[in-house]
């Protein structure tokens, strides 16, 4: 794409865009995700249904008020990237540059409060496999094995969507992403988002569960 | 060359964005305060509250509001077939246990 060429062959007739086609190209991945998770929920949900009140005592452990703070940060985050969209439809790099900043901020924001909460389980014993755990029984052995693997992997896609968004600021900077050609930027704005609506379902089956 | 005159005429306005992003933060505090009050609260919450939180995310936040038909078909028929499977395994565990 940045290969030299003049002004007049970037913009010449021929050259080949489909922003739609990218689009779409990204809600067919999305899908994907929207599976491999819905299938953690439907798993979730039969082992809740065969250790309803293991399940409900393990909830108990959890910290509500972390996981709510964590809410709020991503939903903010949501809000952040899509104004970052915003303002770069508007043609504003400096708004767009600022949302992205504080986007990539929540992100981090949102690791380092998962990272306490994580070690403060660990120090309790409730790790996979921790004898802790195997004594509680299987009820909770199953709660806290779907916990540290649904936080984990949506974790793990926070760390992805973070590194995307930074991929994404430093093209906004660069002038890579304009006001007529942003469709990477929204791509990875629909990501950031898939992983808000991950969160969004994740907060009542695990923290409020109790 | 440029699509300027149908992509750039209806950008959703910025006070939509804040107003989606209060409507998630009080559905979400509705969705907390009803999980401290009963049981039956907190599940009716869980299953009317959350799902409308993912909807305003993609209906707003992710443009489907403002994408054609075949994005919004596409995501009907994905979602769709989720619910499907969620189905199914209400009912084995209705007749199983």
């Amino acid at each position: 794409m940045d290969t030299p060429m003049t002004d007049a062959q970037a913009h010449a007739p021929s050259e080949h865009r489909d922003d739609l086609g990218a689009k779409v190209g990204m809600w067919l991945f999305l899908f994907t995700e929207l599976i491999l998770f819905g299938g953690l929920f439907i798993l979730y949900s039969a082992y809740r249904s065969m250790h309803a009140h293991a399940f409900e005592d393990a909830g108990k452990l959890l910290d509500v008020p972390l996981g709510v703070t964590n809410t709020v940060v991503l939903l903010t985050s949501s809000l952040t990237v899509v104004l970052a969209i915003a303002y770069m439809q508007r043609g504003d790099r400096r708004k767009a540059t600022a949302f992205l900043l504080a986007t990539i901020g929540l992100a981090l924001t949102f690791l380092v409060i998962k990272t306490i909460e994580w070690s403060a389980k660990f120090e309790h014993g409730i790790f996979p496999g921790s004898p802790h755990l195997l004594e509680k029984g299987p009820g909770e052995t199953l709660f806290f094995g779907l916990y540290f693997l649904m936080t984990g992997l949506h974790g793990l896609h926070v760390i992805i969507g973070g590194i995307l968004l930074t991929v994404m600021l430093w093209w906004v900077v660069k002038g890579k992403t304009t006001q007529d050609n942003y469709v990477y930027l929204e791509n990875a704005g629909l990501y950031w988002h898939l992983v808000d609506v991950i969160w969004i379902f994740l907060l009542p089956l695990f923290y409020l569960a109790a | 060359m440029e699509h300027t005159t149908e992509t750039h005429a209806d950008h959703p306005s910025i006070g939509t964005f804040l107003a989606v992003w209060l409507a998630l933060v009080v559905l979400t505090a509705m969705l907390v305060i009803a999980s401290q009050v009963s049981h039956d609260l907190a599940v009716a919450a869980m299953l009317t509250l959350t799902p409308l939180k993912a909807g305003l995310v993609l209906y707003y936040f992710m443009h489907l509001k403002y994408e054609g038909v075949l994005l919004k078909a596409m995501v009907f028929v994905a979602i769709a077939t989720l619910l499907v499977f969620i189905g199914f395994l209400f009912f084995d565990i209705g007749f199983t246990w």
